[in-house]
């Protein structure tokens, strides 16, 4: 089975499947949290258009994952306000 | 810099239809360019194309597309194109601006395909362009309507058609229109229990529009299959219902449905409570108008007061060279968007070549764009926002999703401040400045502040780019850069 690895734990997801259908899948509804209220976000749209979706991949912050698909071994980890704070 | 005969912005049915008799009636060169991971947009949406015997494979998920023989039809007529070197898919590249140019028009995307850290710009020059960008969500605020597991009904189907995964176990749908019937029908067949239906408006209001459906009979048999299939899951469908509020702490757990009356509004004292653990709501769609709006082309305002593109009868714009179809010029579904990709073809194969599609393949389209448009907007008539959408909203509602703007402070810069559009608004509060661009909340800025859908608004850059992409852009020579450490993408 291919896993990536969520916040240091393993997701295990279906080749051709985002990010964010993994994570779905795996029974996350999510994986940010707002730069002001700090409250939690997942999927909205589903289709690129909201960016609610925003996770860090790979170190990268404000990735849609909706849009990035998984694959083997990324990273991924859950985003906290503007994913730059601890730069 | 890459040039061609023809750029076609969107790989949907009439992206895709568009392409594909350009190819069967001329010689010219033709590009799609589009932001899904494989042809199809959002109707025939498919998993990310994958191998591993592990990998989702698309027939898992073949009974959500009822017409999947057209599309394979269009997929092996550029399967042909590609193999004689005519027509270039360019797949996960999003267009962020197209302007004219000397030799036509010049379009740029950037390209998400290799990973978050390589985003490569390319630029396109065409003779001809062709907008087939197709439409969005229409979402409105309500409370909690920014928990996780509440959607819009188009995410809920993007995640089953590409993911081939159910959103929640127990799962509502709400808001408007005949796209929450096959969505409902999709998740129950994939194992979801829908616990419920639930449209704003009532059937009776389709009694105004017998003469769009009595020429349009064949769209009654499909709805009668979605009703057929939602009878077989147990799912109960509901008129004149509205989800009026989502609860839960960090995740949606219940709905709260209130009956509305006849005028649209939420009655008193009719609550009632759902639990769910996914809730899906859509109020229609929104036509994709960046690139449209930026190119300056006349739009138009569809019979609900949203404005499309406006063309003429063989999908020309109002500017020389600039092509449009499907749902950017007015949502209507796949079957029209299909002919006005084949329409559109038409008239770029008699603009730039001494050739014709033929006579008699032109009119029989033209026809069923006719009645197929007076069908769209009996749809639009029949399943209008409610008057009363704005009646439950509580001052600490969120309207801007992303710069987090209750409704408080918006009705203060309207009441107080005297903001009277969305523009006004989103200087007062920075409803719609965010990572979306108020393409979430810019219709009920609009609607809250002038009582109707605003004008189409201008977005100079249609996607986020890279600020090393835009750097790499402006100066030919130079490398594209790392990270810039101010922000990863400019909007």
């Amino acid at each position: 089975m291919s896993t990536f690895e969520f916040d240091g734990a393993g997701i295990e997801f279906r080749p051709g499947q985002t990010i964010g259908a993994a994570l779905v899948a795996a029974g996350q509804v999510s994986w940010r949290t707002t730069r002001v209220g700090g409250v939690r976000r997942g999927l909205f749209c589903g289709i690129g258009i909201c960016f609610d979706c925003l996770v860090t991949v790979e170190g990268e912050p404000n990735q849609r994952a909706c849009l990035v698909v998984a694959e083997p071994g990324l990273t991924v980890t859950t985003q906290e306000g503007t994913g730059h704070e601890h730069d | 810099m890459s040039t061609t005969d023809v750029l076609v912005v969107g790989a949907g049915p009439a992206g895709l239809a568009c392409a594909a008799t350009i190819l069967e009636h001329s010689s010219l060169s033709v590009v799609v360019v589009d932001a899904g991971h494989g042809p199809g947009g959002q109707y025939w949406r498919q998993p990310a194309p994958a191998v591993g015997a592990d990998a989702l494979d698309p027939a898992e998920l073949a009974d959500l597309h009822h017409d999947r023989a057209r599309f394979d039809a269009l997929l092996h007529r550029l399967e042909q194109g590609r193999t004689d070197g005519r027509l270039q898919l360019r797949s996960q590249h999003h267009v962020w601006s197209a302007v004219p140019d000397m030799q036509g028009y010049a379009v740029h995307a950037v390209d998400r395909g290799r990973g978050p850290s390589h985003v490569p710009g390319s630029t396109t020059v065409a003779r001809a362009l062709v907008l087939a960008t197709g439409a969005f969500d229409r979402a409105l605020p309500f409370p909690g309507w920014d928990l996780p597991g509440v959607m819009t009904v188009g995410g809920l189907q993007a995640l089953l058609k590409a993911g081939g995964v159910v959103a929640g176990r127990r799962v509502a749908l709400g808001g408007t229109g005949p796209f929450l019937l096959p969505v409902a029908a999709g998740l129950a067949r994939h194992g979801a229990t829908v616990v419920g239906v639930y449209e704003a408006n009532r059937p009776a209001r389709w009694l105004r529009e017998g003469r769009a459906v009595a020429r349009n009979a064949g769209k009654l048999g499909e709805g009668a299959g979605y009703a057929a299939a939602l009878l077989r899951h147990r799912v109960p469908v509901r008129a004149g219902r509205m989800v009026v509020a989502a609860h839960g702490a960090d995740r949606v757990e219940a709905i709260t449905l209130a009956r509305l009356d006849r005028a649209g509004h939420p009655v008193p004292g009719s609550d009632q409570r759902v639990a769910v653990d996914a809730v899906g709501v859509g109020w229609g769609f929104s036509p994709q108008l960046d690139l449209a709006v930026t190119l300056g082309v006349d739009l138009t305002p569809d019979v609900a007061g949203t404005e499309v593109v406006a063309v003429d009868d063989a999908q020309r714009t109002s500017r020389p060279g600039v092509y449009a179809a499907g749902e950017v010029c007015g949502v209507g579904g796949a079957p029209l968007a299909l002919t006005e990709g084949r329409l559109a073809a038409a008239a770029v194969v008699a603009d730039l070549t001494d050739g014709r599609v033929p006579a008699d393949v032109v009119s029989s389209a033209r026809r069923v764009v006719t009645r197929q448009r007076a069908f769209a907007t009996a749809i639009l008539r029949a399943h209008p926002v409610p008057a009363g959408w704005a009646d439950r909203l509580a001052p600490d509602t969120i309207v801007c999703r992303c710069e987090e703007v209750t409704l408080g402070a918006v009705r203060a810069a309207i009441d107080e401040r005297g903001a009277r559009d969305a523009r006004q608004v989103k200087q007062l509060t920075r409803t719609g400045m965010g990572w979306c661009q108020g393409r979430v909340c810019g219709y009920a800025a609009a609607l809250l502040s002038s009582g109707r859908p605003g004008p189409a608004v201008e977005r100079l850059v249609a996607a986020p780019v890279p600020l090393g992409t835009l750097g790499a852009l402006a100066e030919p020579t130079a490398r594209p850069s790392r990270r810039t450490g101010i922000s990863d993408d400019a909007m």
